[in-house]
Order: C-alpha cells, then sequence, then structure tokens
C-alpha cells in the first residue's frame, strides 16, 4: 500500500520497519517530525533527549544492548553531539544505528548553512542521501544492516526540501532486528577508548571506510546509471538530482545514494561512457573535490552552480543553460517587480509572552546576549531588542565573558536571554562558570512550558515525556540555586514595570543571578490554557483619546497598526492617525495597554 | 520538462492552513491514481511569515519544486502573497485569489503601502483566468475563519472535472476529525461553487 509521507516521517516509517527499538533527539528544524512521527509507534522507545549529545550518547548504549537505534538532529545539532559521534565511529555498534541529520541550505530556519557531508569523511562513517520519501524509508532501512554489517554508526543525511517535502511511499511491514538484546562479554579493546586501544580502533576505522568504497562500488543498490544521451553526464545526489533531472531528462546520470564513501569504479565507467560530466551538488563541492582528485576530468561543478542557498530547477537551468545546450537560458519579463513589495518576516505571536520582557530590556538599554528560539524574533524592528545571538545556549556564557572584560563599568549594561529548553539543552553548564569564577551576569529565562519555535515538543521542564505521560519536571529556581546562584527571582512577564523594576535591580548586581518567567506559557499552547489568564478577550483603540504618538507600534504586536488619518484628539491635540487593532488577531494580553501613555487602548466593550 | 506534469502553487500567511488544504489535495490525487510531489517549509517561517507550498502531480513527477514560469494554478489565502507569486505562472495559468489581507510589520507601522489592486493587476495580465473568491467571508459566515482554507480548495476542486466531489469530500473525512466534517464540507462545497461563471469576477 501507497501512502503519502513527508521525508521525515518516511524516514520514521523506515526505522520502525527496520526494527528500531529506540529512538532519540532534540528537535530542530528541518528533523523535528522524525521522531515525532517515530514516538506514535508502540514498539518503540523514544524520547526528546536535553540535547543531541545525550541522544547520541543514549542511542549508543542502545545499541550496544542489542535494540537497533535511530537518533536524530538539525545540522548544527551534530555539531553539540560530535563528541560522543566521532569516538563510537571507533567502537562501533552491536545493534545498528542510524544517525539522522537534516541540513537547512538557503537557512530558512537556522543560524547557519554547514554542509553536514563533511561529517561522513571527517568521522569516517559512511552517509547516504536519500532524494524523496520513498528513499528516505529505503534508505533507512538498509543503513540500519550496514551499520550491523560493518560495525558503524550510518548516517542518513536529509535537508529541507527531503525532509519537508510529501511524496508517495510503499509501506511495509515492521521485521525485527536479529541482534539478540543483552549485553556481551567485556570487550575492553572494542570498546574502552583509552590511547593504547583507541589507537588500534582508528586503524580498523580507516580499513573500515576502505571496505565500504568496496561495497558502494559492488554491492550497495542505491548508487546508479542512468544512460541517456551520453554528450553530457551529471553527477548528483539526494534532492538535487531530482532538480537536475527535472530540467535535463534527456541526459545520462550518475545518482550517488551513498556520498561517501564513494564508488570509484562506478564513477570511473561513468566517465567513460558520457562525454562530458557535470557536478551538481548543493553547499559546498564535496565530492566534485574528491572526484577531481581521483583524476577525472570534470568539466563543470562549482566553477558554475552557486555554492551558496539552496538550489531549485531555476537555478540549476540559469546556471547550467549555456554549459549543457549551448545556448543562455532567456527568462521572461518580470509582470511585476515583486522584491518592492512589502516583506513578511515572521513575527511573535499576538500575546506571546516573550514580546513584554523584550519591550522591558530595550526600554533598560541592555546590551542582550539572545539565542536560539522564538525570541530571537526580537530581533525584528520596531521591537529590535537583540545584540547578539550565536547558537544554543551561548547567550549566557556570552553575557559572562562580556562582564570580565567590562569589570565594574559594565554593571547594568548586559544581560542573557533564553528560552526553558533553550536552557536545559545547553544554559546550565555556562551559568556554572559564571558562579565558579566569580563574575556577574543576569541570566533571564523565558519559561514558556515548550520547545515553541520547533512546533512544540516536550522538554524536561514541561512536566510530559514525547508521548504525552506525565514526567519529572525541572524546578528551574532550585536548579539555579544548587549551582550556586544566590539570587533568583521570578516574575510575570505580561507585568512590565515590575520587570522592568526586577531585571535592573539584578543586572546592577555584581554576581550571577537569575530571574525566571512564570505564567507565561506559549500563546499557541492550548493545554497551559494561555490565554484564560488574560482578563479581557481583546482590547481596542478610544480613537478619541489616541495621540497618534505610536508607541503601541513599537512593541511589533501582528495585531496592531497604523491608520493614517490626520485630525484632533477629543482634548483638541492634533494627530497624524491613530492606530488599529485587528479584533480578529487580539487576544487580550494588555501589554499594548500597559505601554499607552493616554489610556487610549481599552478592553473592547468598554 | 515532463508535459504531463500539473504544478499547483499556494501561497498565504503562517496560520492560515494552507497545510492542511495541501494534505486534502495531495490525498485525493494520490488516490486518483497519480504521482505526486509536494515542498514547504515549517519552523520560524510559520509564526507569522509568507508560506508557500509547491505542488506538484502528474505520471511521473521529479523535483518537488516548482520552476518559476511554470505554476498551472496558483492559489493565494491572501492578497500580498498572490501578487508576490505573480510572476511564477504560466501565461495561460489561472488564479483563485481569496479576497483577504493581512497586513505585514512595515505595512501595519504605515512605513510602506499595502499594494492597491491586486485584482485588477492579476486580471490585466491573466484576464478571464483569474477568480476572486471571498473566502474568509464565506468561513466567517459558516462560523470559523480558518476554514477559509476548505473554502479555497473546493474553489480549485472545481478546475479538475474528471475528479468528482465525492473524491474530495472522501479526502477531507480521511483528514479531518469527525466533529469537523460537518462545517469543512460545508467549506467545501461553498468554496467549489464560488467560482462558477455567474459569480467569478464580480468585482
Amino acid at each position: 500500500m501507497k501512502r503519502i509521507l513527508q521525508g521525515n516521517e518516511a524516514i520514521a516509517r523506515g526505522a520502525w520497519e527496520a526494527g528500531v527499538k529506540v529512538g532519540c533527539a532534540y528537535p530542530g528544524t528541518p528533523s523535528s517530525e522524525i521522531m515525532a512521527a517515530l514516538s506514535k509507534f508502540a514498539e518503540v522507545y523514544t524520547e526528546w533527549s536535553p540535547n543531541e549529545k545525550v541522544a547520541m550518547e543514549v542511542g549508543h548504549g542502545a545499541s550496544l544492548a542489542g535494540g537497533r537505534t535511530i537518533v536524530c538532529m538539525k545540522h548544527v545539532g551534530l555539531n553539540v553531539a560530535a563528541d560522543p559521534f566521532m569516538t563510537i565511529s571507533y567502537t562501533g555498534v552491536k545493534a545498528g544505528m542510524v544517525v539522522a541529520v537534516a541540513d537547512d541550505p538557503g537557512q530558512h530556519s537556522s543560524q547557519n548553512e554547514q554542509d553536514s557531508r563533511h561529517w561522513t569523511r571527517f568521522g569516517k562513517v559512511p552517509m547516504l542521501e536519500p532524494a524523496d520519501s520513498q528513499e528516505c524509508s529505503d534508505f533507512t532501512r538498509i543503513a540500519f544492516d550496514m551499520s550491523e554489517r560493518f560495525d558503524t554508526p550510518v548516517l542518513v543525511r536529509s535537508e529541507t526540501r527531503v525532509s519537508h517535502c510529501d511524496s508517495p511511499v510503499e509501506l511495509r511491514e515492521r521485521n525485527e532486528a536479529a541482534v539478540p538484546v543483552g549485553l556481551d562479554k567485556k570487550d575492553v579493546p572494542k570498546m574502552v577508548m583509552v590511547p593504547m586501544y583507541s589507537r588500534i580502533r582508528r586503524i580498523l576505522a580507516e580499513e573500515r571506510i576502505g571496505k565500504l568504497a568496496a561495497y558502494a562500488d559492488d554491492a550497495f543498490p542505491f548508487n546508479s546509471m542512468e544512460i541517456g544521451d551520453p554528450s553530457v553526464g551529471f553527477i548528483c545526489s539526494g534532492v538535487t538530482y531530482l532538480y537536475t533531472k527535472e530540467v535535463y531528462p534527456q541526459y545520462s546520470f550518475l545518482k550517488l545514494g551513498m556520498p561517501w564513501p564513494l564508488p570509484r569504479k562506478l564513477i570511473a565507467e561513468f566517465f567513460k561512457k558520457v562525454k562530458k560530466v557535470i557536478v551538481v551538488e548543493e553547499l559546498d563541492p564535496f565530492y566534485e573535490t574528491e572526484i577531481r582528485a581521483m583524476g577525472f576530468k570534470v568539466r563543470h561543478g562549482k566553477d558554475l552552480i552557486p555554492a551558496i542557498g539552496e538550489l531549485t530547477p531555476t537555478i540549476i537551468e540559469q546556471s547550467l543553460s549555456k554549459a549543457v545546450t549551448g545556448k543562455r537560458q532567456k527568462s521572461r519579463k518580470p509582470l511585476v517587480k515583486t522584491e518592492d513589495l512589502p516583506s513578511r518576516p515572521p513575527n511573535m505571536c499576538a500575546g506571546c509572552s516573550h514580546r513584554p520582557i523584550f519591550y522591558a530590556l530595550k526600554k533598560l538599554k541592555l546590551f542582550v546576549f539572545g539565542d536560539i528560539g522564538c525570541y530571537a524574533l526580537a530581533v525584528a524592528p520596531p521591537l529590535s531588542a537583540m545584540h547578539a545571538s550565536t547558537c544554543m545556549g551561548a547567550g549566557v556564557g556570552g553575557a559572562y565573558g562580556a562582564s570580565k572584560v567590562l569589570g565594574k563599568e559594565g554593571l547594568g549594561k548586559v544581560c542573557a536571554v533564553l528560552g526553558d529548553s533553550t536552557f536545559l539543552h545547553s544554559g546550565i553548564t555556562p551559568l556554572l562558570d559564571t558562579v565558579y569564577n566569580g563574575g556577574y551576569s543576569t541570566t533571564i529565562i523565558l519559561d514558556n512550558r515548550i520547545t515553541a519555535m520547533t512546533g512544540q515538543q516536550e522538554h524536561p521542564g514541561t512536566g510530559f515525556t514525547i508521548q504525552g505521560e506525565p514526567a519529572a519536571t525541572v524546578d528551574y529556581e532550585k536548579l539555579a540555586k544548587a549551582v550556586g546562584v544566590r539570587h533568583v527571582r521570578v516574575i510575570d512577564p505580561y507585568d512590565i514595570e515590575n520587570s522592568i523594576n526586577v531585571i535592573r535591580e539584578e543586572v546592577n548586581r555584581d554576581e550571577a543571578s537569575v530571574i525566571i518567567t512564570k505564567n507565561s506559557p506559549c500563546i499557541l499552547l492550548r493545554r497551559e490554557k494561555p490565554k484564560e489568564r488574560f482578563e479581557y478577550p481583546s482590547y481596542r483603540i478610544d480613537t478619541e483619546l489616541c495621540t497618534g504618538c505610536r508607541i503601541c507600534l513599537q512593541i511589533n504586536c501582528p495585531a496592531i497598526s497604523w491608520i493614517p488619518n490626520p485630525g484632533r484628539t477629543k482634548g483638541g491635540q492634533k494627530r497624524k492617525g491613530t492606530a488599529f487593532i485587528n479584533k480578529d488577531q487580539c487576544v487580550g494580553c494588555e501589554v499594548c495597554a500597559q505601554v499607552c501613555e493616554f489610556e487610549a487602548i481599552i478592553p473592547q466593550g468598554e | 520538462m515532463n508535459e504531463t506534469t500539473r504544478n499547483i502553487f499556494l501561497s498565504g500567511v503562517g496560520g492560515q492552513g494552507t497545510i492542511l488544504a495541501s494534505n486534502i489535495l495531495g490525498q485525493v490525487l494520490l488516490n486518483a491514481g497519480y504521482d505526486v510531489k509536494k515542498a514547504e517549509v515549517h519552523g520560524m517561517a510559520q509564526r507569522g511569515g509568507d508560506v508557500t507550498t509547491h505542488f506538484r502531480f502528474g505520471e511521473k513527477v521529479y523535483s518537488p519544486l516548482i520552476k518559476r514560469g511554470e505554476v498551472d494554478y496558483l492559489v493565494s489565502f491572501e492578497l500580498l502573497e498572490a501578487l508576490r507569486y505573480i510572476n511564477w505562472l504560466k501565461p495561460e495559468g489561472k488564479v483563485i485569489l481569496n479576497n483577504y489581507s493581512i497586513f505585514p510589520p512595515t505595512v501595519s507601522l504605515g512605513k510602506i503601502q499595502y499594494p492597491k489592486d491586486v485584482f485588477e493587476t492579476f486580471r490585466k495580465h491573466f484576464k478571464n483566468n483569474v477568480f476572486l473568491i471571498n473566502g474568509s467571508d464565506i468561513a466567517r459566515s459558516l462560523g470559523n475563519i480558518q476554514v477559509a482554507n476548505v473554502v479555497l480548495l473546493g474553489a480549485l476542486s472545481d478546475f479538475f472535472p474528471n475528479l468528482n466531489p465525492d473524491q474530495w469530500t472522501h479526502a477531507i473525512k480521511e483528514f479531518l476529525p469527525a466533529r469537523l466534517h460537518e462545517l469543512n464540507l460545508k467549506a467545501f462545497h461553498e468554496g467549489r461553487s464560488a467560482c462558477s461563471p455567474a459569480v467569478v469576477g464580480f468585482r
């Protein structure tokens, strides 16, 4: 039976069919749906791990106990998990272990655009690269077999246009894995990576890549050659193959299901069969460089294909048209200059509990070390309340590092802001550093009770597991005190005046402090009934009182807009227009009413 | 280019329900025996940003992304988000416009004007292939503005005479919980009749 599955669902389906017993992940776009989908299968233990490093370690332990395991993350998540990953490559596995990593070319939802294919060569671990949902399922299944056969973790690399594309998948039955559950006999040289043993494993990892290269050439079923018109031959993999095939279906193709290690014999054969070889890759020239180094004459590659951003059939056609057909691609004259249209960047939701905090931080003129999450949207004008943002948890260490240079001069000037899930992912250790090494900095934890940006996943602070079962819940106050923070404050973020006072007090303190928002759930998190805390369902502008000062527009609420309409207030003050609140969008959070200096924002119906 | 492949482009604003609409569309066409591919971006872009779905079906579909200039049907949930993709249409492409505007921040702040005459611009270039639907008004009158997505799906369904209404309603039921069936089936039928020649281009 065929069903339409998203690439991520198909990876989960393939893992389930392969008899996977354990799945661990930290959510991250575009990878999050893999674990969400896998959690629906009763036969599999799944979890949201606190971060990707933990997920990798839990996954490895499960593999050693005889359970097939899949560990999932976005590209930057593999940076976090790199430490265990690079050494699991040496120890190998018992039951199959698959690491699914999803890249984000074009940075739709990421802080960088790294090409995860480099991990395969770097880690001496094979990588498979599916192009569509059917391949997501097929490649994940075979990855488990390869993992056991070659005693290695196997990377399955996806990307936004694979993970978040839907296409039909043939559904299969689940095959329970053949590896018995149980711990193996003590094997110290294989499993204990101290130098005397890891030196030996280092050699074996190198030999393994050689064996895998032979397998890629002789037995791996998903490296395929399609010989059509031999005047041009394309080498590509993943969704880039589909784009190129769409544009040039009549020519020849070498499609690499395994971009590393490369099938040398197959490549040599392809070069013999076709006249002019063009390597089409998204992001870095990964195998183009390797194929050139093998001594083959690649006619075109990154000299024509952009290395930055995602590829599309349009870009491939524009880049290659001259080289393939001899004619330059003519583009039609645009009907409308669409680049002049108003852009529509994402924004914090109406009623979001992050908005008033950033308004307070802006009022206090603090240098804000931000972090990864919805609150990064506070960077957008007119709120413009963020000064730095790097990676998960980086804000806490960043603010502390700044304090070490600024000394007393910096008191009252810096703070770190991050969400609950991000704090648990990577914020605890830098907080420990601040306390241990005697610095100052105020860490503000925006506790909205969920991993919000990636689509509402549970974490150790929400009280629920991935299956929705009740779970132990972190107490942020106790945790902060336990690592030695003496000043821990709790605030209601919707009370702006109080937030300003508390934050001012804490950022002026010459030691570590923590501020936690309470009763501030994500406005989309139905379970917590976020709108019930608001007194009125929505607000409106009292047009007799609105002076058109625009201060309410500064909070960047999607429900508030400007209506140009010159006139006067009831009191006779001249104005250029008034604010307007869209009732469909307003949820009654009252933040705009608090910032209005003229009492011109009042509950709907009054 | 595979000549039998048809391209549908959906555009709107995060939260308008484009993904549900494209999921139902996919099921209908798969059930009808077509190969189907669709691509959309999730995550950060969903927070009120512009969202698009590339939807392709045919005998054998390769790329999940449509080439610029190859869109057969542009279905837009919001007027500005329709105009943003006008250059993606084939000259003979068909356009279904939801007569509904959501101001982006730069417009809300009064810094830039929301484009005027979106419908007229489309009419100028695509003549009688432009269909203006009061999808959000219809949805609101049915009791929930969120079902505008299914109203628009109903409008689109009218362009596929070889698929009968049952195939669509069957898929709608498959994707939605029972308590939402009645509302969504009404929305679908309202949308399906909204495109009929008697009503199109009425303003």
